[in-house]
């Protein structure tokens, strides 16, 4: 009994890269536009790269990802930014710029390099990932913890209601996804 | 030398259902080149510029996207020249007016005016690349330019221009992107 509530708690703290990516796709995606990011190089970025239907557009610096997914949603094509929050710190003139001000659907999946999955992101060992949700608050960004394998279900949502509403969001990836 | 607004001029003659991603100062000469609701100004931060013409390249491989980009803009963002070569868009072609100076921030110098941008496009994997400083060979060559495989790099040697009209409350008035996105988004005959 004792070993199969651990088993469960264990499982209740996975989270899927082949669901995310799947939510990814059910959400009309069809460009991954990325720089790799350690969190989720296994679980998301390698999977995708092999994936037919998505398109993967590897790119030297984030930044350039907020550029191209606004070209590709002015051209009715959705897109994913996968980045590290390194590079999401690394690109925030251009989300300034585009995403908030412009009002353009950015959405952005951020990987947060060296966090404790069991903290929250404000409570994090690391003062880079401490400062990405208050920076996204004051940016007045959208942004949602993806920690758990039921947090996969904002994914949808969420992407349908930037693209709507034109506006940025960002789900932060806490822990590692695991690989299929 | 050439002047901006002169490659300008030569250039809309060859324009039709293109988006023309510009910024800055080369969007000021644009404009007042050709007017049109085809024309992509609002990048929002210096330098993206090429990396919205990637993304709209790659949204519409069935039309043209061409990029007016300046040098201190493209330094910026370098790196875009090996994504945008990756990505390899058959349909995208990319200029930079260099003329030595981030004309929209005072006419200061940009750090090397050596730099050859057309030989790093080349070796990033450009398809084609030209260096334009005479404005007759230029003009020979622009519909050779326009309408081959891309991705195509140019440069467009050109002297600093005199001081322009900033008026960025016209230049990014969201009605002129509302405007593009409705044009860019109907189904037109291809070239």
């Amino acid at each position: 009994m004792e070993a199969t509530a651990t088993r469960a708690a264990a499982t209740a703290r996975e989270l899927s890269g082949a669901g995310i990516i799947a939510a990814i796709k059910a959400s009309g995606v069809e460009y991954i536009l990325s720089v790799p990011d350690i969190v989720t190089s296994a679980g998301l970025l390698a999977p995708i790269a092999k994936d037919k239907d998505l398109h993967l557009v590897r790119v030297c610096k984030e930044d350039e990802c907020i550029g191209i997914a606004t070209g590709l949603a002015y051209s009715d094509k959705r897109a994913l930014v996968l980045i590290q929050h390194t590079g999401f710190l690394d690109s925030i003139n251009a989300i300034r710029g585009v995403a908030v001000e412009y009002k353009q659907p950015i959405c952005m999946m951020i990987g947060l390099l060296q966090h404790d999955p069991d903290k929250a992101p404000k409570e994090s060992p690391r003062y880079g990932v401490r400062i990405v949700e208050p920076i996204l608050d004051d940016m007045g960004i959208v942004h949602h913890l993806l920690n758990v394998d039921a947090d996969v279900a904002k994914i949808k949502p969420a992407i349908d209601k930037a693209y709507a509403e034109s506006q940025p969001v960002a789900f932060l990836v806490g822990r590692s996804p695991k690989v299929s | 030398m050439m002047k901006r607004d002169e490659c300008f001029r030569i250039l809309a003659r060859h324009i039709k259902d293109e988006a023309v991603v510009a910024t800055y100062s080369s969007a000021v000469d644009w404009v007042g080149v050709s007017p049109r609701p085809l024309n992509y100004l609002s990048i929002g931060a210096m330098g993206l510029d090429s990396s919205h013409g990637l993304g709209l390249a790659l949204g519409r491989p069935d039309r043209r996207v061409v990029v007016l980009q300046g040098d201190g803009s493209l330094l910026m963002n370098l790196g875009s020249l090996v994504t945008i070569a990756a990505a390899a868009p058959k349909n995208l072609v990319h200029f930079v007016a260099h003329n030595d100076t981030y004309e929209a921030n005072g006419g200061h110098p940009i750090p090397n005016p050596k730099v050859d941008f057309a030989n790093i496009a080349r070796s990033a994997g450009y398809a084609a690349t030209y260096d334009f400083s005479d404005l007759r060979m230029f003009e020979q060559q622009i519909a050779h330019v326009l309408e081959q495989d891309g991705p195509v790099f140019a440069t467009l040697h050109v002297e600093p221009s005199k001081p322009l009209k900033y008026d960025y409350a016209s230049l990014y008035d969201p009605a002129k992107r509302n405007a593009f996105k409705a044009a860019w988004q109907m189904r037109s005959a291809q070239r």
